[in-house]
């Protein structure tokens, strides 16, 4: 069997992994905003569950997380899962997951803002929400930017993980094809993939940085 | 009736008392300078007058407008939209500038204006760029403060401050940050300002420079008032403590 033909069968998997990737961060860079802002909350209670939350999703591993969302509500509920709720298990399983590490980027961005910034906006008379939307996260976005690309390629390769699951991304559909045609080839394409993926992510986010470079 | 009006502020940090009852009133056009050796309180006391610190015991008026009473022993604050109307009437500026660095100088000067108090943009263009000119930096409205010098950054700093259109000024150690010759730069602005008998308020170590644009000195130590007056009778004064600092200001 020839490359293209492998490349060809390994085409729909693409797409999955892709589609896993793109929505994992639609969901999850908006979530960890909100897990930060919880973690740095002033109300006690709150701040605990944040912790909790973030403690929980990084000390265990993604692969159980993923077949907790996907097997919980049968065992803990008794609902009947079909098929189709695969797919979205990996997404919630994902995005809750990497929430939690974006979530501590996040404040770690947040709380190494100079207080002068907010002291200056204030005496401007910028509202709360106004200095962080204005003032306090551009900033943050421009300092955080290095660490989300570290998150970002670690969520590149961790798509491979959906296979827990049975669903057919790239990586399922590479050691399928590897079994039955007794080859590597298909472990070669499988890497060269991800790492041209990595490549395209590095250099996007390295023109967003450039691009943020316009001031210190 | 005054600009501002503080009366018997106290405050205190982890027990420590760094204000111990001090009063001070500010008239329309008038320059007062806050001199002191460093820990005396004189910061503390700008923070608690622009309210980014707020008092255990005390009242503060602006323009006659309660912001602040004293109830029992305790400041007990007005409510809060009282208070951001009553923030509208000064402006502050830092000791190290807290510019917005995203932003460029012009933006700077012209975010708040027109995001916060909803002026006319092309106004407050305008306003800016004759702000900017005044305070000589024409030519830098789209840099960065990043690129400019920090006396540059401390003139668009004020020139910020001044486009809200402040009733007072307020400069916390405006100059602290810089080396003298920038120093100069600053001071030669506040001059300016003092000649159009803008109403400031100026916590300093320039001692040749209060004495030259205020028309009120404070002398603080220990959270106390030990001396105030017009410059003259400041630096006249036979307090033994006041002679004793300007004693070690003369030698330099």
């Amino acid at each position: 069997m020839d490359l293209l033909s492998i490349v060809s069968q390994l085409g729909s998997g693409m797409l999955v992994s892709v589609e896993i990737f793109f929505c994992t961060l639609l969901f999850s860079l908006p979530l960890g905003l909100l897990v930060a802002f919880a973690r740095m909350s002033k109300v006690k209670p709150i701040q605990w569950l944040a912790k909790l939350y973030i403690s929980v999703m990084r000390g265990t591993p993604l692969m159980l997380q993923l077949m907790v969302v996907y097997f919980g509500p049968y065992y803990i509920f008794g609902m009947r899962i079909s098929t189709s709720y695969r797919i979205i298990a990996v997404m919630i399983g994902f995005a809750v997951n990497y929430a939690a590490y974006f979530a501590e980027i996040y404040r770690g961005g947040i709380e190494s803002m100079p207080v002068g910034q907010y002291e200056a906006a204030k005496m401007l008379g910028y509202s709360k929400p106004q200095t962080f939307i204005h003032i306090i996260f551009p900033q943050v976005v421009k300092r955080i930017l290095p660490s989300i690309t570290n998150e970002v390629i670690t969520l590149v390769k961790d798509t491979s993980l959906a296979f827990v699951l049975a669903v057919a991304e790239m990586f399922t559909l590479a050691k399928q094809i590897a079994a039955a045609q007794t080859s590597m080839v298909p472990f070669i394409a499988a890497a060269v993939f991800y790492y041209l993926f990595n490549l395209l992510v590095a250099v996007i986010m390295e023109k967003i940085e450039e691009h943020m470079n316009y001031y210190r | 009736m005054s600009l501002l009006e503080a009366r018997h502020v106290k405050k205190s940090f982890d027990g420590l008392e760094v204000l111990k009852d001090i009063s001070l009133t500010v008239e329309e056009g008038e320059v007062l300078a806050i001199i002191g050796p460093s820990g005396s309180g004189k910061s503390t006391l700008l923070r608690c007058a622009t309210m980014l610190e707020k008092m255990d015991d005390g009242d503060l008026l602006y323009l006659g407008e309660q912001a602040a009473k004293s109830v029992s022993g305790q400041a007990e604050y007005a409510k809060t939209a009282d208070l951001k109307r009553m923030q509208g009437y000064y402006g502050l500026v830092f000791q190290n500038f807290n510019l917005f660095p995203h932003y460029s100088v012009l933006k700077n000067i012209m975010d708040a204006p027109v995001r916060v108090q909803k002026r006319d943009k092309h106004e407050v263009k305008e306003k800016a760029l004759r702000l900017l000119e005044k305070m000589g930096l024409s030519d830098k409205a789209d840099a960065y403060p990043c690129q400019l010098s920090g006396g540059q950054q401390q003139r668009v700093s004020i020139a910020r401050a001044l486009a809200m259109n402040p009733r007072v000024l307020f400069f916390d150690e405006p100059t602290s940050a810089l080396d003298p010759e920038l120093t100069g730069e600053i001071l030669k602005v506040i001059k300016e300002l003092a000649a159009e008998h803008m109403t400031m308020v100026i916590v300093t170590h320039e001692m040749s420079f209060a004495r030259q644009v205020a028309n009120h000195i404070i002398f603080m130590e220990n959270g106390v008032i030990v001396e105030e007056g017009t410059p003259d009778h400041v630096f006249s004064s036979e307090n033994a403590r006041m002679q004793s600092f300007l004693g070690k200001f003369r030698q330099d």
